[in-house]
């Protein structure tokens, strides 16, 4: 409990014998820089190490002259991304939607999958073996198949895509929703709560933080399950994605251009990183461990 | 006719094949009781609680509680309070008091009187948009009391609520648990390790012992109520904490006899 002292009279208020009268300590001043010099540490470091390693790049090109059609420079691969900018980003927004629908299909199907198995125990029994070969068999060994039986290739490589991103959300959402405190569990029954009220108001909380740290995985295996696929499918012409474009350049030995798509789908990857990141921050921000700040 | 609240009867419990948690135990307890069960570890106190609140099933007798009669209809008739806070971290010290009401069906407007209510006999009014991690182990212990007494209950069940918390603490809280029984006319069955806390709040003792558990003696204790720090300090305190002392050690003793 907190209790606040209020002086009540004067005699309270005077200092005891012999006591200087107090000002406020000093601050501790090393600590406080300490903490701002590591907020900026955060932000500079990466970003200079980075500049750094592509500047050593470049010198390193440029010293030894190293023919652009082995390893371009990054000026010569920001150039290519400038002219090729326009066809290289109808590929990636592409990729992009594959990426995200793949995910989307991903969360909807592992969630409810995951709800379903939670809830039930023979259900999981019997679907659980299913989802295990899915995971286990590698998604270039499937991709063929699919390609064959499904007509309609993006949608093609949209399975693909979400074959691979689909477990960890599945296998996260049931091992959340299963993690809920017991003793909360004996509560809720005392309460005679029913089972959507045990699923509203504790399962689904107690699975937030499993269920977004399988979101920040299935992001990136969403866009390597999309890029992978495309591979296999060797897809060319005009409606197809990053994948195809590397593909068509290695073709042609265009390895400026390789480079740019490669750097695009690098961004992508990080994008997709900060986003979910961003999401688990907002979501758990405020009450669980894995999230929360700590004032030091 | 006159019934009392509650009447467990040969009561046993196994787990398993092999562990009798709690074996033939026979106990009434009445209406304003407020009754400690007392005995070491593992000797099934913990056991015997989750099966007056029904969650756990018995292996074999009976547990009658008597149903409430009119007027004393409650959302819930029995409060629990874990040896853990057991708090929500997700969500506020209201919404975690709010909890039984809402599973009850009450929306938060109409809840909020009791809520805030059950937060002020408890002290912590001004803490209930504040999240359970940034409250001390006491505060969080004292949520789980107002969540328990929200739905009014007739009767509390608690489980060592205050063995992690310091001397000083549990002393304030076993205050506020008194005050609380009293005022709301609750009975109280209360698990403890504690001679002195037992001593404290209780007017009957029931010695448990372990393997299988079981009441090994039931004791009343002499003092008047209503009972506060001047009991703590007083005489009678002192020569009753001595008698429940020396009654356990006998009973532990010839326990080890048997075993
Ligand atoms: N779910 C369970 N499955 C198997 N055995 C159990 C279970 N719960 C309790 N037991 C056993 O029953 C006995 C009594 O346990 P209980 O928790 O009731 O003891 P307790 O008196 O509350 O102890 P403590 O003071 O340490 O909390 C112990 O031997 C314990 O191992
Ligand atoms: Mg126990």
């Amino acid at each position: 409990m907190t209790t606040t002292s209020t002086i009540e009279s004067p005699q309270e208020a005077r200092t005891p014998a012999g006591a200087v009268q107090d000002e406020p300590a000093p601050l501790n001043t090393e600590h406080l820089a300490a903490m701002r010099r590591e907020r900026i540490l955060a932000w500079v470091m990466p970003l200079a190490t980075m500049a750094l390693a592509i500047l050593g790049w470049e010198w390193w090109v440029r010293a030894n002259d190293i023919p652009h059609y082995l390893i371009p420079a990054p000026s010569r691969v920001a150039e290519t991304l400038w002219t090729d900018g326009p066809s290289l980003l109808q590929s990636a927004w592409f990729t992009v939607k594959l990426t995200f629908f793949s995910l989307l299909l991903a969360v909807v199907g592992g969630v409810l999958l995951g709800a379903l198995f939670a809830l039930s125990r023979s259900v999981e029994m019997s679907l659980f073996p299913f989802a295990v070969i899915l995971q286990v068999t590698p998604v270039v060994a499937i991709a063929p198949l699919i390609l064959i039986y499904v007509a309609n290739t993006f949608v093609a490589l949209l399975i693909c895509a979400w074959i691979v991103a689909f477990f960890p959300i599945l296998s996260n959402t049931v091992i959340g929703l299963r993690s809920a405190d017991h003793n909360l569990r004996d509560l809720f029954t005392l309460y005679r709560a029913t089972p959507w009220q045990r699923l509203r108001y504790l399962l689904a909380p107690s699975a937030l933080p499993y269920f977004m740290a399988a979101l920040k995985v299935a992001g990136g295996l969403a866009l390597i399950g999309a890029v992978v696929a495309e591979f296999v499918a060797g897809a060319t012409g005009q409606n197809t994605g990053l994948a195809s474009r590397i593909i068509e350049a290695s073709f042609r030995n265009e390895i400026p251009r390789m480079f740019a798509a490669l750097v695009l789908v690098s961004l992508l990857g990080v994008a997709i990183f900060l986003l979910t990141t961003l999401a688990s921050k907002l979501v758990l921000g405020h009450w669980h461990e894995s999230e929360i700040k700590r004032e030091t | 006719m006159n019934q009392p609240l509650i009447r467990m009867d040969r009561v046993r419990k196994e787990f398993g094949r092999s562990v009798v948690a709690v074996d033939n135990m026979s106990l009434t307890i009445e209406k304003g009781d407020f009754i400690s069960f007392l005995g070491p570890s593992g000797c099934g106190k913990s056991t015997a609680l989750r099966m007056i609140a029904g969650l756990l099933p018995v292996t074999a007798g009976t547990i009658d509680i008597k149903p409430p009669e009119a007027g004393e209809q409650a959302e819930q008739d029995l409060g629990f309070v874990f040896q853990e806070p057991t708090l929500m971290p997700w969500a506020r010290v209201f919404d975690n008091v709010w909890l039984p009401l809402r599973l009850a069906g009450v929306g938060r407007n109409r809840a909020r009187e009791r809520v805030e209510q059950a937060l002020r006999e408890v002290g912590l009014s001004k803490f209930e948009r504040a999240y359970p991690r940034e409250l001390s182990g006491g505060m969080k212990m004292r949520v789980s009391i107002a969540r328990a007494m929200v739905t009014r209950p007739r009767i509390l069940l608690m489980d060592e609520p205050f063995a992690a918390l310091d001397e000083m603490t549990r002393m304030k809280l076993n205050n506020d648990v008194v005050r609380l029984s009293a005022e709301h006319g609750l009975t109280v069955v209360f698990v403890t390790h504690s001679v002195f806390e037992s001593v404290y709040l209780s007017n009957r003792i029931v010695v448990m012992a372990a393997r299988p558990g079981r009441v090994a003696e039931e004791l009343q204790v002499g003092a008047p109520w209503p009972r506060g720090d001047d009991f703590r300090t007083s005489q009678t305190y002192a020569d009753e904490c001595r008698r429940v002392s020396a009654e356990l050690k006998e009973t532990l003793h010839d326990d080890d006899i048997d075993h």
